[in-house]
């Protein structure tokens, strides 16, 4: 369609709309700064993943960490203690890993989460997973104490509680995004009270304690078995979500108007749920409940990068693993006792959020 | 010529007693502007969006092209069809940019991102509405007015054939809904084919090629505007009387006017 309006337009809206390179100008404006953003982008997470190894009570120097590390990859002989090679390798390295991988796939999560439901204040337990593995982690302890039944059940659980929020929205006429969130506070509601009564029932010198540990969230005891065991189900979920970011813009102007676009709005609203649902869900199992990340990370990144989930997701991927390594560091750096990760997320996340809101940069009403 | 849209019999109904419409039956050729009538709450926009297959009919069926849309994929329909809608809450500050390239959608696959062609083309759409000094800005903090014009750029950028609008005109100042309406008759002359409700009988007068009142579920009347626009018709339909007078515009062709009557 190639007719001209703009001669016939004139006067309208303002003056110099009808310079062609006009927004060259505008876009260029803004490069240098993208640029420069990405930069520290990449920068930022890879510099805390091996600074990260220096820290914790066995000191390690930066030269010993390059060479540990890089004689996994090439042929360097072996001059160093054997202590060594377990404390960068069984110790610190599953817990920088858990810590990036968690905080990026909790990021996105929200991120994609937030776009579906159109709201920013939305966060990936929304549908009830946190709860839902939450009860299931608290029953795994209360009947067996195993570790590797705890991480089960609580997969287990968070699937299940996700299943019946979309369950109970799909008997509600409609399928609109408001029914699924009030579903899933519903369910969200039903599993709290079901672990308040696994922990009243629970032997409260032995059992009660370890499950209130668990649901404070900690990456202490992630072993590199529990790394291969979430990071394809995380890592997938990520790319996919990854994959679909852009048409999570479309879909975040609501169903009619996606749906006019051509979008299969119930396919993707299932896709992004699945995702999620399996990305917070492989989390929780091997961290226990670690709040406020995917809640406030996606507000981080649009700060720095815009609203544009194209953009955003990758971003989110950024800065979750670095923010999470950053949080999970001070957890276990900080006392000599290790505090709760779950714990440390929330006194950093509840003030900075409250910074977020009053800066007002959000643009959102 | 030939029939690009076609709507026989249609009805529809939330539930199953009260029916919103019935029996709506009408064709649109290319190049046609249909303008829709009717008081508040006569079910006009749930026409249009049955017509977009955004709900679906309980009766009678919608033909895009010879095929039953019901028949067609998501993705040929909104190359075909492009919809603006009346009122909407964009929850994120998308740029003008990114709004417009979501009109790209149904050229992409599921997996795909807009690419440099298709971000050409939502520049020159923006380009042809007059709107590049907001390229960048915030969709959620230009005016009403430029809104539209942004959401006219993005149905431009996703290049269909048939343009559904609802109430396009409504909540814009006087100077814009001409402007709008100025628009519309552009994107007429180029071959699109339109369906546009509205609550101004005068728009009728001034852009569309056919005209229908619809009220209590159903066309009352349908044809040419000056046999449909009359002063019976806006009775029955509005419930008010108007007085329908010519107006020498000063140019060549004057035209009508409705204007209405208050009860003193």
């Amino acid at each position: 369609m190639g007719f001209d309006l703009v001669g016939e337009m004139k006067g309208y809206p303002s003056k110099s709309y009808h310079d062609p390179n006009d927004e060259e100008v505008i876009i260029k404006k803004g490069l240098l700064r993208r640029v420069s953003i990405n930069l520290i982008l990449v920068l930022l997470p890879v510099s805390l993943f091996f600074v990260s190894f220096l820290l914790g009570r066995y000191p390690i120097s930066p030269p010993e960490v390059i060479v540990v590390l890089a004689s996994k990859f090439l042929p360097i002989e072996h001059t160093w203690p054997a202590v060594l090679d377990t404390v960068v390798f069984r110790i610190r390295l599953p817990r920088i890993v858990a810590a990036m991988l968690i905080g990026s796939g909790l990021s996105v999560s929200g991120a994609s989460f937030q776009g579906l439901f159109r709201n920013p204040l939305v966060s990936p337990q929304i549908l009830g997973v946190a709860s839902g593995a939450g009860f299931g982690a608290a029953m795994a302890i209360l009947f067996s104490g195993n570790p590797f039944m705890i991480q089960i059940s609580a997969l287990l659980f968070g699937l299940i509680a996700v299943g019946m929020t979309y369950g109970i929205s799909k008997m509600v006429r409609g399928t609109s995004t408001l029914v699924l969130v009030l579903a899933g506070i519903a369910v969200g509601a039903l599993f709290s009270a079901l672990i308040s009564l696994t922990k009243y029932v629970a032997d409260p010198y032995e059992k009660l304690p370890a499950i209130v540990f668990w649901l404070m969230g900690s990456l202490s005891s992630v072993s590199n078995r529990d790394i291969l065991m979430v990071s394809a189900p995380i890592l997938i979920g990520m790319a996919i979500l990854l994959l679909i970011r852009w048409r999570i813009n479309v879909l975040s102007m609501g169903d009619e108007e996606a749906s006019a676009l051509g979008v299969n709005t119930r396919k993707l609203r299932i896709i992004i749920i699945i995702c999620c649902t399996i990305i917070t869900a492989s989390s929780v199992c091997i961290s226990g409940i670690i709040g406020w990340v995917g809640l406030i990370i996606p507000h981080v990144g649009r700060m720095l990068v815009g609203p544009d989930h194209k953009a955003l997701l990758p971003a989110c991927v950024s800065i979750g693993a670095f923010y999470l390594l950053l949080v999970d560091n001070c957890a276990r750096t900080l006392t000599t006792a290790e505090i709760p990760l779950g714990i440390l997320t929330a006194i950093v996340g509840a003030p900075f959020f409250v910074y977020l809101l009053r800066k007002s940069e959000m643009g959102w009403s | 010529m030939k029939e690009v849209i076609k709507v026989k019999d249609a009805a529809f109904s939330y539930n199953e007693k009260d029916k919103i419409f019935e029996n709506i039956s009408f064709s649109i050729r290319k190049g046609d502007i249909f303008c829709i009538l009717g008081p508040n709450g006569t079910g006009k926009s749930t026409l249009i969006k049955c017509i977009d297959n955004m709900l679906k009919l309980k009766e009678g069926s919608v033909i895009l092209n010879g095929e039953d849309i019901y028949s067609l994929k998501k993705t040929y329909v909104a190359r075909e069809i492009g919809y603006i809608p009346q009122m909407h809450n964009p929850t994120f500050p998308f740029s003008v940019l990114d709004v417009v390239l979501m009109g790209r959608a149904p050229h992409l696959s599921l997996f795909s991102s807009p690419t440099e062609k298709d971000v050409k083309i939502a520049k020159d759409a923006i380009r042809t509405l007059g709107i590049s000094h907001l390229i960048e800005k915030p969709y959620t903090e230009i005016s009403g007015g430029e809104r539209q014009l942004v959401l006219f750029a993005r149905v431009l950028a996703q290049q269909p054939s048939i343009l559904l609008l609802d109430e396009p005109t409504s909540h814009l100042d006087f100077g814009n809904q001409i402007r709008i309406l100025e628009i519309i008759e552009k994107f007429a002359s180029t071959g699109l084919s339109i369906i546009m409700t509205s609550h101004f009988p005068d728009h009728a007068f001034l852009v569309s090629s056919k005209v229908a009142v619809m009220n209590g579920g159903g066309f009352i009347d349908m044809g040419i505007p000056d046999d449909v626009i009359t002063e019976e018709n806006l009775k029955c339909a509005y419930g008010v009387d108007a007085k329908i007078v010519y107006v020498n515009d000063g140019a060549a062709n004057g035209r009508k006017v409705c204007v209405p009557l208050m009860n003193r």
